[in-house]
């Protein structure tokens, strides 16, 4: 098939303008010419014979006239054993393998290895009937089983021709041929494209999500568990501490695989994550968590169109792990910077703009990506999920504004991070009143709450929230009545709420024990927590309210130190119990 | 910048003319490429079939319909070599101090950013003597960090304190409407130092015209570059005032016509601003960039576009701020915040230092909330009245900008106050480090 060109026409920054001789697709790849070097764009409006393209880099020194030859797909990615510990950029270039200390413009680079022989397992036989993402074999990507699965484009029945025998392969070796209804063969290999903005399917259903993810992060799983397969969202003014926290979710998530999307954010963000991944342990398997980590990374320096890629690709590298019945969980930062790209562009196209010159459909957007992720049952009766948790940057940190809104109908949980809990170095900063999960809303996730914690453990928790709640309420009563303008039992609920905030919310992100709280842990803490709130406490005066549990919740700092039921927990734990039953 | 060319193309039609902006019809004409008109630099910003587009950078007052339009073929570029120590520069790269002009090798500015996969973790801390900044907000280099100010405080003088103390090879200035009493203060405060032959300065100043100013980052960064890059120096760039380089952005993109989005600045305004601070790096080879600006902000409202959009790309913010009680300039520790100071702090300092960061800031909190009691009329509490005079103590031998120790000294006297005001268990502190450096009160 003859490829359309064009020419270049008008430029405006990176949008260009092209004329071309043909058909062209919208979303479709193009490639400028210019002196030699191939400057890669995407098509985002056609009007006539005129194309607009958004260039995926800087377009300086870039004429009218010069060449376009346009490619007859859309932005795709490679798929294929290898994606794990790489790091790409949007467009999934990998970046390890680029030589040069500088990113140089037109330089492509291969996702995967190419000569990397991997030992191919089959799981089908010769004679199967097979369909779209049906498992063929498998091989080993580090600890993880790799399932190598039918191309997610192929449509209807195949039928399995022949299949190779366990051994060593690249991935670009046929390891299977299959026959279509008409009997025509199509060879597989191990690596396979798909377009990014089109979501992968060849599952049988999506349920609602039924059990929760575990982060390690008390805030959320004790008082919004994210469910698997779930999507939440992370609103806050800078210097909240949103990227500390998804850090620490990802390296402390009940997960098979994570992919983080760095999406518009700082370079040394990233280089954080290459410098600590590779040293640290993933607390559930005991293997390297770097192993389990996929970067996309389009940092704000980096060309702006790649920017509103990035976010894509992350997602299609996680549905395609999804389909190999594999828990995955996505984590981008920051969603408001890739709103920003979709800004940019619309400003420059001259399209009328919507509130706060965010183009008109953004809510659309915003809300068809997160409905990709979702936990899901696969033909062969295995479950697999995409959980997603974004962060928000909103302007001024005012979440009335266009992109926290419109996540905001899009995702179930909500995490606000808030500046006034952050300049008190209360961290994480996760505002525990305006912070919700809908899924302590879903009966299948509290039956699994009750099966898997504890009977009354939604109980104990939505106590504990009303103790929080309550807490502030009598807070502003005290500074606006006085401390003894007030009965004690406000004091007495003030403190209570202090207890388990400092106790159960906060945590410190930086000590080696106290960052990983696993389940166990968060139950038997906020047991004992509550054990204390319900202790039938006499105070003469509010000093000695005060003075009572602030001398608690040091013992109690103490023991979130201290490893769980190491001799060390069991002193202070001893030490709690005797302040209850002196004070009887 | 002397561009004198062979391939010159002249053309003498203008087609339209704005206060900032001029348009031609020409042919090869490349996006990005620097001309002349009548004489004024200008750069191609929109070509559109014959129709180009150029931004003026010293405007166009005076400028005639047959004004002679030339084309030099190449974005800016500066020249680069060691000549370029000890010399101060206008927005074009000219010499302004009557020095001869720089030869060296022609470089692009505002070139390709670094691969973030060949970048190193920062981890060298920079001491500048000052508590409020080596305590509680720890600069490291490679770091990109502003300084968040009202126009009546010194941010300048602290900028250039903290310059002169800091261990690096070159000091890169860049001044963008900067008043020409601050211009010669630097230059005054370089000499006597003795340190003249290490900075290098880019100056635009009020008097000179404002979308000249677009230019000034991109001239100081390419320097920087070639002496941590080339060179593998340490370089610090300071950049001031970065509010009034937005203000040209939202000049130039007002003139064409662009859709403003929050507080009538430019879409790309984020993305503008982070070119620029994400030249910041450390590099594998040992060099490195370190950026620290100045935001001036409009009556310390942090959630105007300017500052707000900074604050997503810097790793942190360094907040000068007037403290009533003390009538002392400190750094604010609650707005305030080094993202890097993690990789130092406990790794390069003390192992104590995070703690009693956080305790002091947090004691420093429990001050505020009684003296919010204090104002509504209510009675203090023992420890409200502890907490008060706590942080008076604090904020004068700590957080003010004129205290000059070592970080050492800065834990023992944070370990003295908590000695002094409180008990240990009202400090909250890991019980081994309590054993370790708790000072009574004697």
């Amino acid at each position: 098939m003859e490829k359309t060109t064009g020419i270049v026409t008008g430029i405006i920054a990176n949008l260009v303008t092209v004329k071309v001789d043909g058909d062209v697709a919208q979303n479709e790849i193009c490639y400028i010419d210019l002196d030699g070097t191939k400057l890669m764009a995407e098509v985002i409006k056609v009007t006539g014979k005129n194309a607009f393209v958004q260039v995926y880099e800087s377009t300086r020194g870039l004429k009218k006239g010069d060449a376009v030859e346009f490619d007859g797909h859309m932005l795709e990615v490679t798929l294929g054993p290898g994606l794990l510990s790489s790091c790409y950029d949007g467009l999934q270039n990998n970046l390890e393998t680029m030589e040069d200390v500088f990113l140089k413009r037109g330089e492509y680079t291969a996702p995967l290895d190419e000569k990397k022989s991997w030992d191919f397992v089959p799981i089908a036989k010769a004679g199967d009937k097979v369909q779209a993402a049906d498992w063929l074999g498998e091989v080993k990507e580090g600890w993880l089983p790799h399932k190598i699965m039918v191309p997610f484009s192929f449509k209807g029945e195949y039928t399995i021709k022949s299949i190779v025998s366990a051994g060593s392969y690249t991935i670009n070796d046929t390891i299977a041929v299959l026959s279509n209804e008409n009997g025509e063969d199509c060879k597989v290999t191990m690596t396979q494209k798909w377009p990014v903005k089109v979501a992968i399917g060849g599952y049988i259903e999506k349920p609602r999500p039924y059990c929760i993810m575990e982060t390690g992060v008390r805030c959320i799983d004790t008082m919004n568990p994210i469910a698997e397969g779930g999507t939440g969202f992370i609103p806050g003014p800078f210097g909240c501490g949103k990227t500390v926290l998804q850090h620490a979710i990802a390296k402390q998530g009940d997960t098979d695989v994570v992919v983080m999307a760095a999406c518009g954010e700082r370079a040394n963000e990233v280089v954080e994550i290459f410098t600590e991944f590779p040293e640290l342990i993933d607390p559930h398997t005991g293997r390297h968590l770097m192993e389990r980590t996929t970067i996309i990374c389009n940092t704000s320096n980096m060309p702006v169109a790649a920017r509103e890629a990035s976010v894509y690709t992350a997602m299609t590298i996680c549905e395609y792990y999804r389909a190999m019945g594999l828990k995955v969980l996505l984590l981008a930062d920051s969603t408001s910077r890739w709103a920003q790209a979709l800004r940019e562009m619309s400003n420059r196209m001259e399209e009328l703009p919507g509130a706060d010159a965010f183009p008109v459909d953004l809510s659309a957007i915003i809300a068809s990506f997160y409905s990709r992720a979702g936990i899901v049952r696969l033909h062969n009766g295995h479950t697999g999920s995409v959980t997603f948790l974004g962060t928000v940057s909103p302007a001024g940190g005012n979440l009335k504004e266009p992109v926290t809104e419109s996540t905001k109908k899009a995702a179930r949980c909500f995490y606000a991070l808030e500046q006034s809990r952050a300049d008190k170095k209360r961290y994480p900063a996760v505002n525990p009143i305006d912070s919700y999960s809908k899924y302590l809303e879903y009966p299948e996730i509290q039956e699994y709450l009750k099966k898997t914690i504890d009977k009354e453990w939604v109980d104990k928790v939505n106590v504990a929230k009303n103790l929080v709640r309550r807490g502030k309420e009598v807070a502003e009563q005290i500074n606006i009545l006085g401390d003894d303008g007030v009965p004690i039992s406000y004091h007495e609920q003030f403190w209570k709420s202090e207890l388990i905030d400092f106790v159960i919310l906060q945590q410190d992100a930086f000590d080696p024990i106290d960052s990983v709280s696993p389940l166990e842990r968060q139950e038997f803490m906020l047991s004992v927590v509550l054990d204390v709130c319900n202790h039938p406490f006499k105070f003469e005066t509010f000093e000695e309210c005060g003075k009572q549990y602030k001398e608690i919740i040091n013992i109690f700092r103490q023991m979130n130190y201290a490893e769980f039921k190491s001799d060390r927990f069991n002193k202070y734990l001893q030490e709690i119990n005797d302040v209850l039953s002196n004070e009887q | 910048m002397n561009n004198s060319k062979a391939f010159q193309r002249i053309y003498t039609q203008l087609e339209a003319i704005t206060k900032a902006t001029i348009s031609l019809k020409a042919q090869g004409v490349s996006n990005d490429e620097l001309a002349t008109v009548a004489g004024r630099l200008a750069q191609v910003v929109k070509i559109k079939d014959d129709l180009v587009t150029l931004q003026v950078f010293s405007g166009t007052e005076g400028i005639p319909t047959n004004a002679e339009v030339v084309f030099f073929g190449e974005a800016p570029s500066i020249k680069v070599s060691d000549e370029l120590a000890g010399r101060f520069f206008n927005a074009y790269g000219d010499p302004i101090d009557n020095g001869p002009a720089v030869e060296g090798e022609k470089r692009t500015i505002g070139g390709p950013s670094v691969n973030p996969y060949r970048r190193k973790q920062p981890s060298e801390l920079i001491p500048t003597g000052i508590a409020g900044i080596d305590l509680n907000n720890t600069l490291v280099s490679g770091q990109k960090i502003p300084f968040f100010a009202d126009p009546d405080q010194p941010y300048n003088q602290v900028m250039a304190q903290v310059a002169l103390r800091a261990d690096v090879d070159k000091i890169i200035l860049g001044g963008m409407g900067l008043s020409n009493d601050d211009y010669l203060y630097f230059k005054q405060e370089f000499e006597n130092a003795g340190a003249l032959n290490k900075i290098i300065s880019f100056v635009n100043t009020t008097d000179q015209p404002p979308v000249e100013r677009l230019l000034i980052p991109d001239m100081a960064l390419a320097a920087a570059e070639y002496f941590a890059v080339d060179k593998n120096e340490k370089v610090l760039v300071l950049l001031t005032d970065m509010t009034l380089y937005a203000d040209a952005l939202s000049i130039v993109s007002n003139r064409m016509d662009q859709i403003p989005s929050k507080d009538s600045m430019p879409g790309s305004l984020y993305s503008d601003l982070a070119k620029i601070y994400e030249k910041a790096v450390q590099l594998p080879s040992g060099g490195s960039i370190t950026i620290i600006a100045v935001t001036t902000l409009n009556d310390g409202d942090i959630t105007h576009a300017i500052p707000d959009n900074t604050g997503y790309i810097t790793e942190g913010q360094l907040f000068l701020r007037q403290d009533t009680d003390t009538g002392k300039v400190i750094i604010d520790p609650f707005r305030s915040l080094s993202r890097l100071k993690q990789l130092v702090i406990g790794k390069k300092t003390r192992e104590d230092h995070n703690q009693v960061m956080n305790t002091a800031v947090r004691l420093y909190a429990d001050a505020a909330n009684a003296k919010t009691k204090l104002e509504n009329g209510f009675d203090l509490s023992d420890y409200d009245l502890r907490c008060l005079d706590y942080a008076k103590e604090y904020s004068t031998r700590l957080l003010a900008i004129d205290v000059n120790i070592s970080i050492n000294e800065m834990l023992d006297t944070a370990w003295e106050l908590f000695g002094k005001y409180f008990t240990k268990a009202e400090t909250g502190i890991k019980i081994d480090l309590i054993n370790k450096y708790w000072k009574d009160n004697n």
